[in-house]
Formats: structure tokens, sequence, C-alpha cells
């Protein structure tokens, strides 16, 4: 690649910086400059940030810590055959990093998840730990009001921590920024989708992931420049497999082996961070905005392993992911230890099998620092595949 | 289930003084061969079958319809006490499920796989699976169910304890109003499924019968304040739990719980324990290990030690534990508001437990706690140690954390597993000592 691409080396190597760094820069700049600001961590996958951002708060998205800090206290609290980014969230907060909590919020995503509202509740007693009961039964009748009211209640929750109610024109302002993170995000989704020789996998993601360690508004700004950026960048498309990476939306994969990856392919759609592009329309701005984000959770979405939609069935999304992108193969990834994740990828792979669509499958784990068996694996089903297209 | 047998040393207790002295396993016994042929005569014709969860199995609203409940987790379990669950985890992995996930699922799925012949009968497709959120697996299973056999799948939310900040009453009214909505809901499935109308007056009979079950499963918890204990709730309890799970609503299994609850009268009216001498009274956190169950008790019953409680008799009990008490003169409201409450003090209960577990230690005179954590379930498993050091710190209650699983009979280490539940018994009996002193 040629120049301007070191303009968006530059903003890429800002979003890596952030995202890599386990001190929370970001975060502790933006309490600089808001003194009596709170924070809002949630665990992954989704979480109505908007409701947060409404009454001041900076909500953060609890994504562990990949490699970067040794677990040492959390896995003397959590049992041994439970995921990494369980315990690695844990020992954030245990080993000092999250000092600027003011309230915790898990979802019951999967029993693990769940779990860790009592261990946050009991190591941190200071601070309120709520689950957010988002729907599994989300075709019922009843579960866009229960919805609407469970997001009042975690309103509530946010109020009484910050001392200011979730007001409904701030919230419609929210949805607002909210919604323009989301345009940006899948403009850079776009642009892997039709032209990801422009931007590699790599930078895509680390792009995305700053959005969940910093102001929402300072995100969209990077994201402008990144655009920006991408735009004058001249690079010629190379002899490549088109893949979808499925399995990244809980734990995240080491930033390494998506890098194995593009060495060999380009992911030109995936779920990594699902839970930032959960939304895929823009929210609207006008009615009760509590209604609208229960109504866009379930109506307006994407899907993952962690939410059951009979109106979106996981086998046929993933094959219209696959469709949509243009994609000729698809790797089948799951955390390590990460039940929902492991037994979708049988599910998947049956269903990718019935529609002849070759797939990899691959178990990954964020600590993992050594990727050589991958590497030839991920080589070897690449190269198989280019042979095939020949 | 009902093929469990005691250890040695609890055979050495339970010499018969009278009639009533192991009538309730020879019941157990009966109702659960009953509970199989049912199954498998079902199979056999072809009549629709509901596949269902202990930890909310809606039995209230299938026995309006007669569809027989096919519970995979007791099928699967005794597939572990029969010693013959690796052939179908190896199964279930062949077809590629990970060692890492439910064992009760890949053992179910190697079933179902292998042409669905269990060791006591024959396991019927599903006509209808009812999955209950609270254990996220369940909806993950019931998946696998609906890709082979594309059968309808209710998933029945049950939201659940929402943390530290407590509930207000207008919470709460929107979760009943939620639950009652899905009843509703689950009604008009079941009767797609059947081809029957529903009948509210056959509902409230079936309301009425688990109101008597819930006394009942109750006092049958409380005889264990006794010392000594009259039974182990890690062996006659999942007897207990396993008969009210197949039976719930059915007057068999309310009759089930009163023969139970004679018979432990009795025991306690002759002074008979679980064990010859009890030395020991423990609060099990956890599940027992299947594959090795037998082994598994006698690790604890060698010392003297015996299982007075164990919350797995209350969240796998389905909640009956928790004092229920429909009202029928509003059937389908209060099943709503008293399923959601057994939803949030038994099922999510799990996630923070400690004050109750402190309780249950000061009221049934418990020595300590044993936490059995398994890889097949984190529902239960998860935060085990957090509450073992906590109730430590807090309580000064001292607890043993041991690891091993439901069925995987490979991951059961032998030797590891008893040093350290000796050296548990070894602390134990020295902190008596010092206490008595």
């Amino acid at each position: 690649m040629t120049t301007p691409a070191s303009h968006l080396d530059e903003v890429v190597a800002e979003a890596r910086e952030l995202v890599e760094d386990t001190s929370f820069p970001a975060v502790h700049r933006w309490l600089e400059s808001h003194p009596d600001g709170k924070v809002l961590c949630h665990f992954q996958v989704y979480f109505p940030e908007e409701v947060a951002h409404a009454a001041g708060m900076l909500p953060i998205k609890l994504l562990g810590a990949g490699g970067a800090l040794q677990v040492r206290q959390a896995d003397a609290r959590i049992a041994a055959f439970v995921c990494s980014i369980v315990r690695s969230s844990l020992e954030l907060g245990l080993s000092g990093k999250l000092d600027f909590l003011s309230l915790f919020v898990t979802h019951p995503i999967c029993d693990a998840a769940r779990n860790s509202c009592g261990v946050w509740a009991r190591n941190f007693e200071n601070i309120p730990c709520q689950i957010l009961y988002l729907p599994h039964n989300v075709r019922s009748t009843y579960a866009v009001e229960y919805l609407e009211h469970e997001y009042r209640r975690i309103g509530n929750v946010v109020a009484e921590v910050t001392g200011r109610p979730v007001e409904t024109d701030a919230l419609r302002t929210s949805i607002g920024v909210f919604n323009e993170n989301r345009a940006l995000i899948r403009e850079l989704y776009r642009i892997k989708r039709e032209t990801p020789w422009l931007l590699t996998s790599v930078e895509a993601y680390v792009l995305t992931r700053a959005a969940a360690v910093m102001p929402r508004e300072e995100h969209n700004e990077l994201l402008h420049r990144a655009l920006a950026a991408v735009g004058g960048r001249e690079a010629k498309p190379q002899d490549r497999v088109r893949v979808v990476f499925e399995g990244g939306f809980c734990e995240q994969p080491p930033i390494d082996l998506l890098a194995v990856i593009q060495d060999v392919c380009y992911i030109v759609d995936d779920d990594l961070l699902i839970g930032l592009r959960w939304l895929t329309e823009d929210v609207p701005c006008d009615g009760d905005p509590f209604l609208a984000l229960a109504r866009a959770y379930i109506e307006t979405s994407s899907y993952s392993p962690v939410q059951r939609d009979p109106a979106k069935p996981k086998d046929e999304m993933l094959l219209g992911r696959i469709r949509e992108s243009g994609a000729e193969a698809a790797i089948v990834a799951a955390a390590k230890m990460c039940e929902p994740g492991l037994e979708e990828q049988v599910g998947y792979s049956g269903a990718l099998d019935e529609a002849g669509v070759p797939h990899l499958i691959l178990e990954f784990e964020e600590k993992a620092t050594v990727f050589e068996q991958v590497r030839m694996e991920i080589e070897t089903f690449a190269e198989s595949l280019l042979f095939e297209f020949a | 289930m009902s093929e469990t047998t005691a250890t040695p040393h609890a055979h050495s207790a339970a010499a018969p003084h009278s009639e009533l002295i192991g009538a309730t396993r020879d019941e157990s016994r009966r109702l659960m061969d009953a509970w199989w042929a049912e199954l498998t005569e079902a199979d056999e014709s072809g009549r629709p079958v509901a596949n269902v969860f202990v930890m909310g199995s809606f039995a209230e609203i299938l026995r309006c319809f007669d569809l027989p409940m096919s519970c995979p987790e007791i099928s699967s379990l005794q597939t572990a006490v029969r010693g013959k669950s690796m052939e179908y985890l190896n199964a279930a992995e062949d077809a590629g499920y990970s060692p890492d996930i439910c064992g009760y699922v890949k053992v179910d799925t190697g079933l179902h796989l292998t042409g669905r012949n269990h060791p006591n009968g024959r396991l019927p497709k599903p006509s209808l699976v009812v999955a209950p959120n609270t254990c996220n697996t369940y909806i993950k299973w019931a998946e696998i169910w609906e890709r082979m056999y594309r059968c309808p799948v209710f998933v029945f939310d049950l939201p659940g304890w929402r943390g530290t900040n407590g509930q207000s009453a207008d919470d709460f009214e929107s979760d009943r109003a939620y639950v009652e909505g899905q009843l509703r809901e689950l009604i008009t499935t079941c009767e797609q499924v059947t081809g029957r109308p529903f009948d509210v007056d056959r509902l409230r009979e079936v309301l009425s019968e688990v109101n008597r079950l819930s006394a009942l499963y109750r006092d049958v918890i409380a005889e264990n304040k006794n010392h000594p204990a009259p039974f182990d709730a890690m062996l006659d309890g999942l007897n207990y739990m396993g008969i009210c799970n197949a039976w719930r609503g059915d007057p068999a299994g309310t009759r089930f719980l009163e023969l139970a609850l004679d018979e432990l009268r009795e025991r306690v009216r002759l002074h008979m324990g679980v064990l010859a001498e009890e030395r020991f009274r423990l609060l099990a956190i956890g599940t027992a290990c299947y594959s090795h169950f037998r082994r598994f008790l006698e690790l604890f019953h060698e010392w003297g030690g015996v299982f007075v409680v164990s919350e797995y008799m209350s969240y796998a009990g389905g909640g009956i534990d928790k004092a229920i008490e429909y009202d029928l003169d509003r059937p389908i409201e209060s099943l709503a508001e008293q399923t959601l409450r057994s939803a949030n003090e038994s099922f999510s209960r799990i996630f923070y437990s400690q004050d109750w577990q402190a309780e249950v230690v000061r009221e049934w005179d418990v020595d300590g706690i044993c936490f059995h954590g398994v890889k097949s379930c984190r529902t239960v498993s998860t935060g085990q140690p957090d509450v073992r050091e906590w109730l430590m710190r807090h309580h000064d209650i001292p607890g043993l954390h041991i690891q091993s699983d439901l069925v995987d009979a490979r991951l059961w280490s032998d030797a590891q597993l008893k040093n350290r539940v000796d050296a548990f018994f070894e602390a134990l009996a020295s902190r008596k000592v010092a206490l008595d002193a």
C-alpha cells in the first residue's frame, strides 16, 4: 500500500493503542474532563448504551483482557472450566484496573456470564451489580413490552447511580449519537465486503473495537477520520479466499489470530463484536425512545448463538451473511469453554456441509500467543480452496 | 435415580425395623419404571411427547394435555449411574460436539444419534420442546432437537434475579405479565400439538396436586434437621426430586412423598440415621458425579459425613421447596406468579446463595459445605470457589471445593478427590475438637 495510507495507519495505531491498553486511557481522559462522571461497565454481548449515555454516564464494554493480563485472583474465584473472557474481565476489576467502575451490568447470554453478577457483587460490595434480562422468547407477543420495561428499570438504576434521570429528550439525543456510530461501522463493513484490499481485517477490527473503550462521540470522530483515509488508499486486489469469520460474538480472538487469517484470506464479514452492530438500522429518534430501543433489539437486529429467535434461524442467517458478502468459504470458530459457541459450531457445520460451503472449524482462546499450528491449518484450508476455485 | 444404591456405610444403618423402612426406595423404583414404560409406549404408539427440563418443566400445563414428559437430564443421569454414559458421550463427540460442553447434552444427543435406545427403555422423539431460560444450555439443547426433528420449540422466558439493587413491585408486575402471556401462548401451542382443547378445571386439579407436593417436599427436607438426619440429600434426595419431577402434578407423585415422609418420621422415631454414626453434617452445593455416584458418596460416608441438605434439591427439584401455593380461583395468574417466584428464589438463587447457605448451616446444624463443581454445568459451578471463600471470610464456615463432572467418567480423578476430601474431614475433625474444648 502507498500513501496516504500512512494517515490511515496513524488512525489505526491510535485505535489499537486504546484497544490494547488495559489501563483504559480514554476512560481516564474522560474522567479528567468529567470529574463527577460515572462509568458503567457491561459485559458482552449487547447493552443499550444509549440509556447510560443519556444520564451522562460513560458506558464501556468489558471484553476481557486478552493476553495482556496475567489472571491470578480471578482463578481463585471462578471454576476451572469457565471461558477466559469471564475470568480476565473479573481480573481487570480485581487488579484495580476498573477503579472507575460505578455500575456493572451483565446479561443472561450464557450461564457463566449470568453467574458473573453474583461473583462481582460479592467482590465489589459497594458497586451495584445488575443483570439486564434481555428476552429469550423474543417472538412472544409480550416480549417488546417486557423489554421496554426492562430498559426503563435499568434506566432507573442508572439514575440512582448518577443522580440524574434518563430524560426522554436526552435519550433521543443519545440514540442519535449511537445511530451515527452504527452507520459509520456499517460503512466500515461495506468497505470490508466490497473492497477488502483497502482495509485489512485487523485494521477494521481495531477501529471497530475502539468503540468499546472510549466515549462514542470520540469514536465517531475517529471513524470519520479513518473512513476518509481509506478513501485515499491505493491498493490492488490480491488472490485471496474471501471468508466469513463466525464465532467472535463474545470472547474475542487474539488480534494476531486475525492477522494470521488475513495473511491468506479476506475476512469480508464476521460476527466480531456483534453487540456493537446488533442493531442493523437506525433507531427512530421520535416517539418513545425506550420502546424504540426495545423494538430495534428484536425487530431490526443481527443474530448470535446467545439469542434464540425463530424468525432468524441461525443456520440461514450465516448462509445469508456468506451469500451477501460474496464469501467463498467460512471459518467457524468458537472460544474455548464457550458452551453456546461450541454447540452452535456443530449446527453451523452441518448447515454449511448441506449448502456445500467449504469451512474450517477453529477453537481459540483470547490469551493465546502461539499460532503456528493454526497458521498451518488456515494456509492448508486456503490453498485447497485456491486450487479448487482455480 | 431408582438404580442408585446406598454405600456400604449407609447399608449398615438401614437394617429394617418396620415395613416402612426401605419402602420409599422400592416405590421410587416402581414409579421410575412406570415413567419409562409410558415413554416407551409413547414412542411405539406415536403419542406426542414433550421434552422438558427440571428447572421449569411447566408440568402444570403439559399435564392438562396428557403429554408425557421426557426429562433428558434424568435420562442422561441414569445412563451414567448405570455405567453407560461414555458410549453416548463418544457418539456425540464423534459427531463434532466438543469435550468442553455439557455432558448431559452430549449423552442425550448420543442417544438420539444411536437410535434412542436407553438402558431403561426407549427414548421417544419430541413432539414439543419446552425450554426455559433458567439454564441457557437448555435453549441450545432444544435447538439440537429442533435441527434433528424439526419439532416445535417453546423457549419460556423466566426473568430471574436482577442483581444487588432489588426489584420494585412494578418490576415484578412487568415480569409477571410477561410470564402470564407466555403461559397463554404455551397453552395455544399445546392445543396445536395435541389437537385437544385446554380445560381450566383440569389445570385446577393439577395445581392442587402440586400444592400438596410442595408442602410435602418442604416437610421432607425439614426432617433432616433431626439428629441423626434420616436421609442423605445427595442419595435419597435424588430419588425424591427425580420422582417429583417425573410425576409433578400427578397423584402418584404426591402419594410417593407421603410415603417418603412417613418413612422418614419412622426413621426419626427409631433414631435411625443414614449411617451407623453420623459424625459430620454437610451441605452440598452443586451436583454429585453420577459416573462415580457410589464412590462419590463413599468418600464422605466413610468419614461419617452425611449430606443433610443439598441446594440441588431446590433448583433441580423444580423449585417446589419454595412453598408453592397456587390460588385455584385464578389458576393461570397464580401459576404465573408462583412460577416466577420459584424461578427467582430457587433457580436464580444459585448465583447469589451465600446468605441462604449461611442460614442453612445454622438451621440444619451443618459442620461444613461441599462445593462440587462439574464441567458439564456452568450454571451451578461458575461461582462456587468465590462463595466458598466468601463464607469462610464472613461466617467462618469451612468449605471444600472439588471438581469433576456429572456424567463424564474421564473427569473423575479418584486419588486427587480422595486427598481433598480426606484433608477436609481431618480439618473438620480438628475444628470440632477445638470448638468442643
